[in-house]
């Protein structure tokens, strides 16, 4: 049978380009959600057992079994099936359901420690091999750290660094997979690698034609990981059903290559929609069908597992793994990206229940169709799941076919990559402007050197030089170290089968991000407005201010502190841009913080906001925690006008509005909201204004504190509330107490 | 009720550039359609014993602010009201009739969305030639409707209601969109009697596009207590969802909406 028969022409068929054929062959949807069924018997059970797994693990200790003798690659294991006679779409990166398998090229100390935690120990052969004789990333990022960067990494005014765990926020573009099939993608790296041979053999295209090589050793072994299922992958997908297999597959392969912070898949669901469409239309499957196999793909994206430190899983808390779905969106032909599958993958929030992972991101755009921008608001009043971007903001610079990497961070699917930079802590760096370098907490010497600022009444202008000084040399050691982690992953940690599903010029954003600016902001606006005194310890250090008189905060539509943190965010951002910045990388930054918040707040002393040392941060660009007193909208309009040409990588928006907020309407028999209702048409209301404003991106959950508070103390009555934090959706009952708190303190928009 | 609040009840010319405002909500989710940009005016003369806004009755000054100072706050938050725009309310916003006029002439110029939140509390046939002026300019009207019983309606509000029916009256001979509103207050306003009274009002009107029951609820009496007041309904129970089901049976079931 012919893999493409049917399908329309273009240049898809003479050179790999998925965007090419998607444009010509999707239909767009129009109409509203009522096609769509519930699960087959069979999803319901396997959801069952995949239930009863997740509980079965979280009663274990939080695994299901570690691997501690077997290095994970694309064959490291036989197949593994939760169910194979239920399973319709199959594949585990180890050979058992929720096994965490074993990945010791991002470092090996990195890994012991992560066996370790979980009760596991590393196989002593292993250890030796890895020390003795393979080198990892961790092992080459500290042989050149400088004592600069090691202080600046030990205070935490740089944290988070992937410098011990795997960088992450690559997506390959999976469906060429299943679009060409692997022969045909081993012939294209060939042609490209005898291009690059043909060239001078400088530094870059040695290392060029090394990494195309590698990249076609993967995808040999790719095609055997598919032997192991019983597929072969060398040729295109003919149908529905393989064309998931094939996609699921590709991301599978890059999982079990990578302990990557995050693993994200991509822009899949209008892509695959072609095939179920045709699929239908030949009368092969009916929409019963095609909800299950979807249902079933994006159970296995539920299951994804990795072995990580108890450091990591304090920034990151909840087994995060960014396995991010760009949906909707526009085509630059101005038709929109939505289709009946992209539909189909938001109903697994009902099918399946809710959840965080995978992380269903929505491209919202004015432009997107009514009905559709009503079932988003539809499921996330009902699940507070799925998260919001503004693909008026990314369609410029990133073309039609983007996808979301992790959080927020955009790339053209299969033509860009980022380097992941974890975040500088901002209002640690404004301590250490006041206090001569030197940090609050430890004492010790960390920025350059200079006196503590004496002063009996902090002086904005001042305080605003020394600040300056301070964060160009914060950019510079930052960047410093992420040209270092960079170099030595590309050269330790090379994620070849993600890059083989790469073209073989890639751009890469080089993505540094900030945290703590709603601190740093009203701090200065207390600076500004109000009196601060500063106090001295017996250190002689600046640990603690008395503030009188009122000014001004973040989150109320105030220009004279807005300005403020918008003044930063330009600022540090063209400190960043005078750097070096690894293999021709471009410069871009994030706000966002995902759970880390807390460990950062944990870790900086008293500011002159007022804010107490060891409190959190605010999430990303969030205002302070019930600072943004004077209602939901002056608050969203505060964060929007961080500017996004400062913020390439993204600006996270929490936010929550208790469900009396958005209007009258009653639910349904079953618990859910009806379409149609005011509550959805507000709150589209809410998602237009946003993004009509430049918002970035929101992750809105509509909830009361009241639901919070009772999961807070009796959490086995909530075992799957799903809520959105900074960038990411995580399971409630997963957070941290301490997070769990900072979670419940903030601000619900509600108005009477 | 004071003197100065017995003045204020006839529309004065006074500082008619400026409104007095009790205050703003910006993320109005329940008073007209859409999200809406809700102006609070200071000031009621009815005494509704049930009032949640206890704190908007008195004409003492709060905040006053002129036309274009409140249409240049809405400006900066219009991309979230494509599907609403502005409502008055309050408090009672015709008692400040002439800031009323100015401000819906100049939202409509601007092709924004009006809404009038009345209880028609100062309403006055004296001054109808005022009215039909802000009527030009105001896309809906929800009225309130307190009690159908004048006698009852004097009890409750401290006024008679035939005013209140004459504006509504008003109202349909101009067609003007209008939402009826009531309060359901179990023992005050519930009376099955009543409530196929006002019914038999409503159905006489053509311009109804709505007909809302509000269930009285408690969130008010915190206002009363702030203000070191006695809450005259510390014994009422908010109605039960059965109880709001059978008036919104009376109230809506079989009736024509104008649907516009």
């Amino acid at each position: 049978m012919n893999a493409w028969r049917d399908f329309k022409n273009g240049s898809w068929e003479n050179e790999i380009n998925v965007r090419n054929f998607m444009i010509a062959n999707y239909e767009e949807y129009l109409g509203d959600s009522s096609f769509l069924v519930g699960p087959t018997e069979n999803s319901t059970k396997l959801n069952k057992q995949f239930f009863d797994l997740l509980k079965l693990e979280k009663e274990n200790g939080g695994t299901l079994g570690m691997d501690t003798d077997v290095v994970s690659s694309m064959t490291s294991h036989g197949p593994g099936y939760i169910d194979k006679d239920l399973e319709k779409i199959v594949g585990l990166q180890t050979d058992a359901p929720f096994k965490r398998a074993f990945h010791p090229y991002g470092g090996i100390n990195v890994a012991y420690k992560a066996a370790k935690a979980y009760g596991y120990e590393i196989d002593p052969t292993m250890l030796h091999i890895f020390s003795a004789y393979r080198k990892t990333h961790n092992q080459g990022v500290f042989d050149v750290y400088s004592p600069e960067i090691r202080n600046a990494r030990r205070t935490g005014i740089i944290t988070g660094l992937p410098d011990g765990y795997g960088r992450g926020r690559i997506i390959g573009d999976y469906r060429r997979v299943a679009l060409y099939g692997v022969d045909a993608l081993i012939a294209d790296k060939n042609k490209q690698k005898e291009y690059y041979m043909s060239l001078v053999m400088n530094e870059k295209n040695i290392r060029l034609c090394e990494e195309i090589q590698d990249q076609i050793v993967a995808l040999n072994e790719f095609v055997k990981m598919g032997d192991i299922y019983g597929f072969d992958l060398r040729q295109p997908a003919k149908n529905a059903y393989e064309a998931i297999q094939w996609t699921y597959f590709g991301y599978l392969a890059a999982v079990k290559e990578q302990n990557g912070a995050a693993m994200s898949l991509g822009r899949t669901a209008s892509f695959l929609d072609i095939y179920i469409q045709r699929d239908i239309k030949e009368g092969i499957i009916n929409e019963i069908d095609a909800q299950e196999l979807i249902d079933h793909f994006i159970m296995k994206l539920r299951m994804v597992r990795f072995a990580r430190t108890p450091e990591y899983n304090e920034l990151f808390t909840g087994d995060p793994t960014w396995v991010t779905e760009s949906l909707a969106g526009l085509t630059n032909d101005g038709r929109s990206w939505v289709t009946k599958t992209t539909f189909r993958y938001l109903q697994t929030l009902y099918n399946l229940g809710t959840s965080a992972e995978p992380n269903l991101t929505i491209l919202w755009s004015d432009e997107l169709p009514e009905s559709f921008k009503k079932f988003c608001a539809k499921v996330s009043i009902d699940t507070s799941s799925i998260q919001y971007e503004n693909d008026e903001q990314m369609r410029p610079t990133h073309g039609d076919d983007y996808g979301i990497a992790c959080c927020v961070s955009p790339m053209e699917i299969g033509k860009e990559m980022q380097f992941f930079g974890a975040r500088a802590n901002l209002a640690k760096a404004l301590l250490y402007a006041l206090n001569g370098g030197r940090d609050e907490i430890k004492g010790t010497q960390v920025g350059p050197e200079s006196d503590v600022l004496k002063a009996d009444v902090l002086d904005y202008d001042v305080v605003m030089k020394r600040y300056d000084d301070m964060l160009t040399w914060l950019a510079k050691v930052y960047v410093s170290a992420l040209n270092i982690i960079h170099y030595m992953h590309d050269k330790y940690a090379y994620e070849a089968i993600q890059m083989a599903f790469h073209n073989a010029e890639v751009i890469r954003n080089f993505a540094t991000g900030v945290a703590g600016l709603s601190v740093v902001a009203d701090s200065l606006s207390a600076i500004k407005y109000a009196k601060v005194k500063p106090i001295y310890d017996e250190r002689g250090l600046i640990n603690d201010f008395e503030i009188s008189g009122d000014f001004p905060c973040y989150g109320n539509n105030d220009d004279r502190v807005d300005m403020l943190a918008v003044d930063i965010v330009n600022r540090f951002m063209n400190k960043i841009r005078a750097q070096y910045t690894y293999r021709e990388s471009i410069p871009t930054m994030s706000i966002l913080t995902i759970t880390s918040n807390v460990v950062y707040g944990k870790k900086t002393g008293n500011t002159p906001d007022g804010r107490r040392k060891g409190e959190p941060f605010a999430p990303g660009a969030n205002p302070m925690h019930g600072r943004d007193k004077s209602g939901a909208l002056k608050s969203l309009l505060s964060v929007s006008k961080i500017p996004c040409e400062s913020c390439q990588d993204g600006i996270s928006n929490t936010f929550t509005l208790v469900p009396q907020a958005l209007g009258k309407s009653l639910e349904s028999a079953d618990g859910f909201t009806y379409e149609g209702e005011i509550k959805l048409d507000n709150l589209v209301s809410i998602l237009d204004g946003y993004f009509r404003n430049n918002g970035y991106h929101l992750n809105v959950n509509i909830m009361n504190k009241e639901t919070l508070q009772d999961a807070y103390e009796h959490p086995e009555k909530y075992p799957n509330l799903t809520i959105r934090v900074s960038g990411y959706a995580v399971n409630f009952a997963n957070l941290t107490n301490e997070q769990k708190r900072e979670v419940i303190a903030r601000t619900f928009h509600e108005t009477v | 009720m004071n003197k100065n609040e017995k003045l204020s009840q006839e529309p004065s010319m006074k500082q008619f550039n400026k409104g007095n405002i009790h205050s703003i909500e910006t993320l109005g989710a329940f008073d007209g359609p859409g999200i809406r940009y809700v102006i609070f005016f200071q000031g009621c003369p009815f005494q509704c014993q049930y009032c949640h806004n206890r704190d908007t009755w008195t004409t003492n000054e709060n905040q006053l602010m002129s036309v274009s100072e409140i249409l240049n706050d809405y400006q900066k938050y219009q991309k979230f009201y494509s599907n609403g725009g502005i409502t008055a309310s309050g408090g009672d916003p015709i008692l400040q009739l002439e800031f009323l006029i100015e401000l819906f002439k100049e939202a409509k110029q601007k092709g924004i969305h009006t809404c009038l939140d009345t209880a028609a509390s100062c309403y006055n046939p004296k001054n109808i030639d005022q009215y039909k002026e802000l009527l030009l300019y105001t896309d809906l009207v929800l009225l309130d409707i307190k009690h159908i019983d004048s006698n009852q309606h004097k009890i409750i509000t401290g006024f008679k209601n035939d005013y209140v029916l004459m504006f509504a009256c008003l109202l349909d001979e101009l067609n003007i969109d209008v939402i009826i509103r009531h309060v359901l207050v179990p023992t005050l306003t519930d009376s099955i009697e009543d409530l196929i009274k006002l019914r038999q009002f409503v159905d006489q009107l053509k311009n109804v596009v709505n007909i809302e029951i509000l269930p009285y609820h408690t969130k008010g009496r915190m206002k009363w207590e702030q203000l070191g007041l006695d809450y005259p309904l510390k014994d009422i129970k908010e109605p039960t969802q059965d109880e709001i089901k059978k008036a919104s049976h009376i109230l809506r079931d079989g009736y024509h909406f104008n649907k516009q």
